[in-house]
């Protein structure tokens, strides 16, 4: 489990993120525009220590302000926790050494802070993602020139013949796609990914767009193998699954061996570049499907129901 | 259709099973004319290979006519009405251990290939391991990359002439190619059953001075004499004793294995041993026919393994091995290799397959034909079934 620094995008449109960016910068412009009004009104005094301690603070809440508003990120929200504990130890000590006068501001600008903090917190821990990223990686050797692989898999909408978690995929444009893949629980995921480095006959890169249930991305190399060999290919997938429960049945339904699983889809890969199709045999009809039918069926003809079943 | 099925340990049954059909676009479907019995089945009915479920189709023997050929097979390739010969090894063709020759460690063909650390081929009714294809003691079967695997056969040879090329004769003959002979060459062959008698006959045609036969079944080693051949019954003798007195103190220049995994040893306590230790698992096949031929060999030659062997051995003689510069060559056979060649010595009548048929049953009469054979009941050699 680590604790993941990305999902932007995800904050961007957050109306609790984008409200406490404006908190900030509301708190931040008086503070900084006229610190001695600000602290007075806070009933903490205009002294020169005062002011320039508020002074500090509105910085630190502009900062915090073009940070969330700007490029929106938990660590901005935790700098705001870190900020709030600030103050409150700043109004704690002036709440002991209170000369009396605006006592009852300060007990209320303390009050306020600490509901703000709670805010805060609860903004920084559920805007936190945990995720865990899991990285494949399987390679195999094809008797075909790099431009005849990299042209076969560069067909995205044949990348669910040999990989079996993927149900279907359309290009929807020159570098975009739609994906549709099988998750637990029968249930579908779905999301829409872009080609992001294509080098033809070296390389095809491609990862998920913003909003996907399952942040991944991918990327296929074509190398000559030594001795005139054909072509080696390397593949590389990322997930970040996400954290939790559902994380957990994520990571359970790729496997105890998700090396396993991208081995046999580079092997399927194989068996297409080189013979043209995914061998099936009586054991394992369903082709791509064969490893989750053990036991298998057994090793004689199908009936009518049960070739209709695993041709489909 | 009828069809030979495995129903557990020590058990098959002649059921009614669904004709086959096309499953992937380079299939064919034969109507199959002969089949046979063959001693890795007895691995599989003897209940050492994992993997099988009940109700498997056996055979990886057999021949036909096509009587309908996939889309994806290119005309010419293969047609309906075509006589051929289906090798056991599926091969693609197209990958690079196919590229090779090295046909039955084809890349492509086995869907469930892993158990080995790197694939090898697909064989027709030979435990979900080898992917789970359905075998050919039946009435039909359905061939697998047909335009690359069946061979034709054009002339008019009977199917008792060209059956064996679907598996034992290429298998004996790969045995005896890879022992490099050369002329004045003593080779022994453990095993005198249907594949060591093809070892030793190819031994013959490739030029080898004097062939010794290892077995302990009299009327396998008659079987040998009658052709010339030199025999050893490891019942009644020492084998490495005799074969240093066949040889003037040498020893083979080269050894063929024809056994396998479950090997029998003259001397009680070792087989035992070895008995013990596979019944727990500890070992999974019996190697004493691969020990003695490697103690046996002469320094510098060659020990040539076509015995199937599943899994782990205990007290491999590596010192021998090493301190002596054998070479241990191996492999399920690379049917595709040596198919061609093979039917032209057939033609020429430079090797008769025929002779080692003992038995010609009815596809029904299978499980009598199993029964023969591995209790090698009624001096049965090797049983042709005919659906």
């Amino acid at each position: 489990m680590t604790t993941d620094t990305r999902s932007t995008s995800r904050l961007r449109d957050d109306p609790l993120v984008r409200r406490l960016g404006w908190a900030s910068a509301l708190l931040g412009v008086p503070q900084v525009v006229a610190p001695a009004g600000f602290a007075r009104a806070l009933g903490v005094g205009d002294a020169p220590r005062h002011r320039s301690a508020t002074t500090a603070v509105g910085v630190r809440e502009l900062a915090a302000a073009t940070g969330l508003l700007g490029r929106p990120h938990p660590v901005w929200l935790w700098g705001r926790v870190g900020g709030d504990l600030m103050d409150l130890t700043m109004l704690a000590r002036a709440l002991k050494n209170h000369n009396g006068r605006g006592l009852g501001r300060t007990v209320a600008a303390t009050a306020a802070v600490t509901a703000v903090t709670a805010t805060d917190v609860y903004a920084a821990v559920t805007r936190t993602r945990r995720s865990t990223p899991m990285e494949l990686t399987a390679a195999t050797t094809v008797t075909r020139s790099p431009d005849e692989a990299y042209t076969l898999w560069k067909d995205l909408e044949r990348l669910p013949d040999f990989m079996v978690h993927l149900d279907e995929v359309h290009v929807t444009g020159p570098r975009t796609s739609h994906w549709q893949a099988s998750a637990p629980f029968g249930r579908t995921v779905e999301w829409d990914a872009e080609i992001t480095q294509d080098v033809p006959g070296q390389l095809i890169a491609w990862r998920s767009v913003d909003g996907a249930d399952i942040d991944n991305s991918g990327e296929a190399r074509f190398v000559p193998a030594p001795g005139g060999q054909g072509t080696e290919i390397r593949v590389s997938l990322r997930y970040d699954l996400p954290g939790g429960p559902l994380g957990k049945a994520a990571a359970r339904y790729f496997g105890e061996e998700p090396h396993q699983q991208l081995d046999d889809d580079l092997r399927r890969f194989k068996q297409i570049a080189e013979t043209g199709e995914v061998v099936r045999s009586e054991g394992a009809p369903g082709g791509k499907r064969a490893r989750g039918e053990f036991p298998q069926h057994p090793a004689r003809p199908l009936t009518v129901d049960e070739l209709k079943e695993a041709l489909s | 259709m009828k069809a030979n099925c495995w129903t557990g340990r020590n058990s098959v049954e002649v059921q009614d099973v669904p004709d086959p059909s096309i499953l992937n676009s380079r299939d064919a479907i034969v109507k199959i004319t002969s089949t046979a019995i063959c001693g890795s089945d007895l691995h599989l009915v003897d209940g050492y290979v994992p993997t099988m479920e009940k109700g498997d189709i056996l055979g990886h023997e057999f021949m036909g006519e096509v009587v309908e050929v996939g889309p994806g097979i290119s005309d010419g390739r293969l047609r309906v009405g075509d006589r051929v010969v289906v090798p056991f090894p599926i091969a693609c063709g197209a990958c690079a251990s196919c590229r090779a020759e090295l046909y039955s460690c084809c890349e492509n063909s086995n869907p469930n290939a892993g158990m080995f650390g790197h694939p090898t081929c697909g064989i027709y009714g030979y435990s979900h391991l080898t992917g789970g294809f359905a075998g050919g003691q039946a009435e039909y079967a359905r061939v697998v990359l047909a335009d690359t695997n069946a061979l034709k056969i054009e002339s008019d040879l009977t199917d008792e002439q060209v059956l064996f090329l679907s598996d034992i004769l290429p298998t004996g003959y790969m045995g005896a190619d890879m022992c490099d002979i050369k002329q004045g060459d003593v080779v022994a062959v453990w095993g005198a059953g249907p594949v060591g008698q093809f070892a030793m006959d190819s031994a013959r045609v490739l030029g080898a001075e004097k062939i010794i036969a290892i077995d302990k079944e009299t009327y396998r080693l008659d079987m040998a004499a009658a052709q010339g051949y030199t025999t050893i019954d490891f019942e009644d003798t020492d084998v490495r004793s005799a074969l240093l007195e066949l040889t003037g103190g040498r020893g083979p220049d080269k050894c063929i294995d024809a056994v396998g995994m479950e090997a029998t040893h003259g001397a009680s306590h070792v087989d035992l041993y070895d008995r013990a230790k596979q019944a727990v698992r500890s070992e999974t096949d019996r190697p004493h026919a691969l020990r003695q031929a490697i103690m046996s060999c002469r320094s510098g030659g060659v020990v040539s393994v076509i015995g199937v062997y599943g899994g782990m051995i205990d007290k491999f003689p590596a010192g021998a091995w090493m301190n002596r510069s054998l070479t241990l060559r191996t492999g399920q056979c690379h049917v595709q290799r040596y198919m061609r060649p093979l039917l032209g010595m057939i033609e020429q009548g430079k090797i008769d397959p025929t002779r080692i048929i003992t038995h010609r049953l009815p596809l029904t009469e299978a499980p009598t034909g199993y029964d023969l054979f591995k209790n090698k009941k009624d001096h049965c050699e090797k049983v042709v079934l005919t659906p």
